[in-house]
């Protein structure tokens, strides 16, 4: 039985990294001020490029620097769009989503089928590993899991420790009060933005690199929008996105488990809990402040200097 | 008001490129004569699945390699409903002669075109509707799946086999117990256990579904989904496999000891030869292995020979066609006899069968 738990939740940790980092992405822009929908379709580009630069030049982590640009890339479309021209960001991001999709489709198209030679391969922590229960549920994993441990506390000391981190939160909930004490709303902004896609660019590359590793058209099957979800599941706050991403990805993992176990629950109802969990977090937060949400203030609200 | 046409511009200029560079790659819309035949694919996913839509064009390839006089035109990732209705149409209107609409879903619009263009020829694949000029076909790919459980059954030494699904569809339900039947005929003990994905396309859950069944004890993985997600599971573990649709053992060679595969291409050379001859009449087809429109794919190097006679032995008994795979003595998973002695289950039963024979370990949800 321990066993079987300790599967649960060792798959639970794999389940959850890729809408982890994507989350973290999305936490990022939206903290900037931007909202951004076009995560699907920005994994993908990740995925895709990703999985492509490692097979011709057989180096993961080239590929995984690859998705990072790519992922960056393509989401400066959303920035230009958004920011400079001030467009609406949710059908913007909507674009965004139904052209990465189709994009990705089209440039791996001749990669299909295709295996990775060096996938990021499962690397168990020397001594960590060891230990009891929790070596085998955390420490036994890829590297990027790793690197993904470390980044959100890191994540979380940028935001609410540092002067940069109180802009970029400023910058989202009052941009025109962060322009006034001078700071570079626009040139913030596009920054944040294109970090946040780099991010969604290697929660994609992760699924096609170490996750499956392998490139199939729309792998991602809808973890981009779970990773929306997650952002104000977690409101706006890296280490609950970590909670919600191991919640959200534990569902998978358990589902499974508890059919081995003869247990029958529908899997739909399953499949629904991320969002049904999201609902409940809304209403209990919109309770307990008032009717107020920890949304950053100006999510969504272009910015135009003139409009002060 | 600058930046907008400027966007505007950039927009076109992208878009012209790739619809350029679309034109410049596709092969099939070469400008042919007059003389040639067009015949037109429809498909439910990408070509690229490796999987269900991939077997049917691997078809389409057969056949204008045997036809070189034959034109063929596809349309990928057809959503099914209204949309699919547009899309053959279109192909009618293009001067399509034959149709072929590889999907389920694609029933009714198939129907509902058909009876507008009645000098078209229409198959359609999996579904039950027909007309004047409409057929149906599909393959007893559950008579692979016999076979492949048999290798399943020699491989297994925990006894137990695991058993990805896709939907709790007859024509799903259909195919595990068909297995079923074909690891316990060699290897009475072996139990066959099924997780459900609810998904016939997500490389990464079908990966962990297939990782969960290894836990649980199952030392080889079968599946009924269109990605070779449960194959790779079981490669990474050190154990074995068993594909599903075309030959899967590209994707994890270690592991893929055979696939239940579909063979369409002979089908599609034998149909658009009929209708070039005058001889095509509608019908409902549903082929088995005699036909070889069903088949299973080469072995892997695992697989030893004894295993080979066994299934050799079966085939040629399924190619005879006095015996099937549901001839009786078949029992339910509560032991009850379903199919008596000798007898062989009606096709209207084994198209709406909706429980499990014994030795498999799983619900089927309602």
């Amino acid at each position: 039985m321990t066993d079987q738990i300790v599967s649960i939740l060792a798959a639970t940790v794999t389940a959850g990294t890729p809408i982890l980092y994507a989350a973290l992405g999305e936490l990022i822009i939206e903290r900037a001020g931007i909202i951004n929908l076009g995560v699907e379709g920005i994994m993908l580009i990740g995925a895709v490029t990703g999985f492509i630069v490692s097979v011709v030049f057989d180096n993961s982590w080239l590929g995984l620097l690859a998705a990072m640009v790519a992922g960056g890339l393509i989401t400066s479309i959303h920035a230009f769009l958004t920011i400079t021209l001030r467009a609406n960001q949710v059908v913007s991001g909507l674009a965004l989503t139904l052209f990465g999709t189709g994009l990705s489709g089209y440039l791996g198209k001749a990669y299909i089928g295709i295996p990775v030679t060096h996938p990021f391969a499962v690397q168990p922590l020397p001594l960590l590993k060891d230990i009891p229960v929790l070596g085998k549920v955390l420490f036994n994993h890829d590297i990027l899991v790793y690197i993904s441990f470390l980044l959100v506390p890191l994540l979380w000391m940028f935001m609410y420790r540092t002067r940069p981190g109180l802009l970029l939160r400023a910058i989202g909930e009052n941009p025109a009060a962060a322009d006034a004490i001078g700071a570079k709303v626009f040139v913030l902004r596009y920054v944040y933005v294109i970090m946040g896609g780099m991010l969604c660019g290697v929660g994609g590359a992760y699924l096609s690199l170490a996750y499956a590793p392998s490139w199939l058209e729309n792998m991602t099957a809808g973890r981009g929008w779970i990773a929306v979800a997650l952002v104000i599941f977690a409101l706006w706050n890296p280490l609950r996105a970590m909670v919600g991403a191991y919640l959200f990805g534990g569902i998978d993992a358990l589902g499974f488990h508890l059919q081995v176990l003869g247990v029958t629950i529908s899997p739909f109802f399953l499949n629904m809990m991320p969002y049904l969990f999201t609902i409940i977090v809304l209403v209990m937060v919109m309770q307990r402040q008032g009717g107020r949400l920890t949304a950053p203030g100006a999510l969504g609200i272009p910015y135009d200097r003139e409009d002060r | 008001m600058k930046n907008r046409y400027l966007v505007f511009l950039l927009t076109l200029l992208v878009a012209t490129v790739f619809v350029l560079g679309g034109c410049g790659s596709s092969k099939d819309k070469k400008p042919a004569a007059e003389s040639k035949l067009k015949v037109a694919f429809v498909y439910v996913g990408p070509v690229g699945d490796a999987g269900w839509s991939y077997a049917h064009d691997q078809g389409r390839q057969y056949l204008i390699s045997k036809m070189p006089d034959v034109q063929t035109t596809i349309i990928e990732s057809v959503p099914e409903g209204a949309d699919a209705e547009r899309v053959i149409t279109q192909l009618v209107e293009q001067g399509h002669k034959i149709i072929f609409t590889t999907s389920f879903g694609y029933m009714d619009p198939t129907i509902n075109v058909a009876k507008k263009y009645p000098n078209v020829v229409f198959m359609h694949c999996s579904g039950y509707k027909t007309a004047a000029n409409v057929g149906t076909y599909f393959g007893r790919i559950y008579q692979s799946r016999y076979l492949t459980g048999i290798v399943a059954g020699k491989a297994t030494k925990t006894n137990v086999v695991g058993y990805v699904a896709a939907h709790p569809i007859p024509e799903v339900v259909r195919g595990i117990n068909a297995f079923t039947l074909g690891v316990r005929s060699v290897n009475p003990n072996a139990k066959v256990k099924v997780i459900w994905t609810n998904t016939w396309y997500d490389p990464a859950k079908e990966k962990q579904a297939g990782k969960t069944l290894l836990d649980a004890g199952a030392d080889v993985i079968a599946q009924h989904q269109d990605t070779p997600g449960p194959q790779q599971a079981a490669q990474e573990k050190g154990k074995l496999g068993i594909g599903y649709n075309t030959d899967m053992s590209k994707m994890a060679p270690k592991a893929v000891m055979t696939s239940a595969v579909w063979n369409w291409g002979p089908y599609y050379v034998k149909i658009v030869d009929a209708v070039k001859k005058g001889t095509w009449k509608s019908g409902q087809y549903w082929g088995g292995m005699n036909d070889k429109i069903v088949d299973i794919a080469p072995y892997g190097p695992m697989v030893g020979e004894d295993t080979k006679k066994l299934v050799d032995t079966a085939k040629k008994k399924l190619a005879e066609g006095k015996w099937d795979v549901f001839t009786g003595p078949v029992k339910d998973q509560t032991g009850k006899v379903v199919v008596k002695d000798g007898q062989k289950m009606s096709d209207a039963d084994m198209l709406k069968m909706n429980w499990f024979v014994e030795g498999v370990e799983g619900t089927i949800p309602k």
